[in-house]
Order: structure tokens, then C-alpha cells, then sequence
């Protein structure tokens, strides 16, 4: 069966292609990694102050993890990529029910 | 394209993690999987939430007198690098390279268990020397359940990683394994997530008070 990726009838120039493809993909890999890092930097350094209100350090390291974990479920994890909608239904349907229970149980319920 | 199928650098398709019908099941299959794993850890994160600092009386230790930020800081650093060797490991298998595939995949595998110590000695530590322990308080159950459960599942991806890895060692790629160090690599990235957050509201938010 004719590999259905290979499409311009030279097998060379689609392996240039796609060679060049991944080589591209990588570098954003590397380009969020360091983003990452760098968020994670920042995180650490705004609790290490020890200068600004837990008000606003609170939301504010929330927003940065939040940030990282897109980066890396869209880029490490390929959801950037074609074919991924039944993967964020389920990742999604997961999110809005964990948020659910994360709010119930950090404001409503209290000993 | 079947799993059997001897391939070379030219017919390797472009997705192999999705190539066969098997592969595609699987690359679902694992998504609705992470799916409940969400809910899963956010469940035990909202009981963190809700039972953080909740001792019976003053000669325990709290949150904040209890964390170490350096110590989290190298934990850290160690599983984020080893979610980008896990990724050049996927970047090797696309180019259809096993044995660098591999090369990566164990660079991963020492990260992960780099990981895996520094928590063991954390837990220790706070045993020994804070009696910060699972029967101690409400707050000392829900935080090692919280963080014990991710620890756990950096130790099942050591165990899985390493059996791929030994199960395939004089195989090669194919379209029978292929799928399965994709979907290994997903979970991989996986507790990385989990572990942005373990950092953020456990850790650094215990700091804060």
C-alpha cells in the first residue's frame, strides 16, 4: 500500500520536506521549553522576594502554571497539531469537571 | 500500512503513532485516558486545598515551616528537562531512528529517577524530622496522597519506559511499537503537568501562607 504521506511521487523531496517539518516543530519545542523555564523562574523568584501580598503572588503563579501547561500540551504533547479535537474534548471535559470540584471544595466546603 | 510491516527511512510514514487502526484506538484511547486523569488529580488537589494546614493541635508543623523551596526548585528543573528528552526522543522516532530514540528516552529515565530520590528524600525527611506524616494530621493524609500519587506515577512511567525500551531493545521500529513510545512519551508530558501544579499550589503557595 502506497504511503499516503508521500504525495508528490518523490519519495526524496517529501523526506526533505518533512525532515525540514520536524526540524521546525523541534525548534518550537526548544523555544517553548525555555519559556517554560523561564516562567518557572519567575514563579520561584516572586515567592523567594517574599515582597508582594499573598493577593496578588496567589493569582499570579496560578496564571503562570496555567500558561506552562498550555505551552506543553500544545507543543510537547502535539495538541497543536491536526487530528487532536477528540483529544481536547476529553482533556476539556476533564478540566471543566476537575475546576468544579477544586472550586466546591476550596469555597464552599470549610471545617 | 500494517504493524508487521518491515519499513525503511523512506516509507516511514509521517505519522506513525497513527498509522495503523490499532495505533489510532490507542492514541485515543490514552487521551480519554488523561482525561481522567485530570480528574483524578483535581480531585485530590481540591481535598488538598480543603484539609491544607488542618492539624489537631499547635506542635505541628505547617505548610510554611515545612517546605523547602531549593528542594523544589531542583526537582523542578529535573522533570521539566526530562519532558524536553522525552520529546527529542519523539522527534528521533519520527525521523526513524531507534537507537537514538532510545539514547534520549534514557536520559529521560535518569531524570525521572533524579526526580523520583529527591522525593523520596523529601518524605523522609519530613518523617523523620517534622513527624509530618500520612496518620499525623488531615493536612499530612492530603498532602501525601496529593503528591505521593504523582510519585507513584513517576515510578510506573520509570517501569513502563524502561520495559518498552528493554521489550524492544533488538527490534527496531515499527508500526507495532511505535504507537506505544508515543503514547508513553504523552504520559510522560503528563506528570509533567500535574507536577506544574503540585509546585504552584502546593509548594509555592504553602511558602506564601
Amino acid at each position: 500500500m502506497a504511503n499516503p504521506q508521500l504525495n508528490s511521487g518523490n519519495p526524496r523531496v517529501d523526506i526533505e520536506y518533512r525532515r525540514k517539518k520536524s526540524a521546525e516543530e523541534m525548534r518550537h519545542q526548544v523555544v517553548s521549553f525555555a519559556l517554560m523555564i523561564f516562567l518557572t523562574l519567575i514563579a520561584f523568584a516572586a515567592v523567594a522576594m517574599k515582597g508582594f501580598s499573598a493577593w496578588f503572588i496567589v493569582p499570579f503563579i496560578i496564571l503562570l502554571a496555567i500558561v506552562q501547561v498550555i505551552f506543553q500540551l500544545y507543543y510537547f504533547m502535539h495538541m497543536s497539531h491536526k487530528g487532536h479535537e477528540a483529544p481536547s474534548l476529553f482533556l476539556y471535559s476533564g478540566v471543566l469537571v476537575g475546576a468544579v470540584t477544586v472550586l466546591a471544595f476550596s469555597t464552599i466546603i470549610w471545617w | 500500512m500494517h504493524a508487521e510491516e518491515k519499513l525503511t527511512y523512506e516509507t516511514w510514514p509521517a505519522e506513525p503513532e497513527k498509522s495503523t487502526l490499532e495505533a489510532k484506538n490507542k492514541f485515543l484511547g490514552f487521551w480519554f485516558f488523561l482525561g481522567g486523569e485530570t480528574v483524578l488529580f483535581a480531585s485530590l488537589f481540591a481535598t488538598y486545598l480543603a484539609l491544607k494546614d488542618k492539624v489537631p493541635d499547635s506542635s505541628h508543623t505547617l505548610a510554611k515551616d515545612l517546605y523547602d523551596l531549593p528542594l523544589t526548585f531542583v526537582a523542578t528543573m529535573l522533570l521539566l528537562t526530562s519532558s524536553l528528552t522525552s520529546v527529542y526522543a519523539m522527534y528521533h522516532m519520527k525521523n526513524f531512528n531507534a537507537k537514538k530514540m532510545n539514547i534520549w528516552l534514557v536520559l529521560t529515565l535518569l531524570l525521572g529517577l533524579g526526580f523520583l530520590g529527591l522525593e523520596i528524600y523529601e518524605f523522609s525527611h519530613y518523617v523523620h524530622e517534622y513527624h509530618h506524616t500520612f496518620t499525623s494530621s488531615a493536612f499530612g493524609s492530603a498532602f501525601y496522597t496529593l503528591v505521593g500519587f504523582h510519585g507513584a506515577h513517576v515510578a510506573f512511567g520509570l517501569l513502563w519506559i524502561t520495559t518498552l525500551i528493554v521489550r524492544n531493545a533488538k527490534r527496531g521500529l515499527d508500526l507495532y511499537n511505535a504507537p506505544k513510545f508515543y503514547v508513553a512519551s504523552l504520559y510522560w508530558h503528563f506528570i509533567d503537568v500535574v507536577w506544574v501544579f503540585i509546585f504552584t499550589v502546593v509548594y509555592l503557595m504553602g511558602m506564601v501562607g
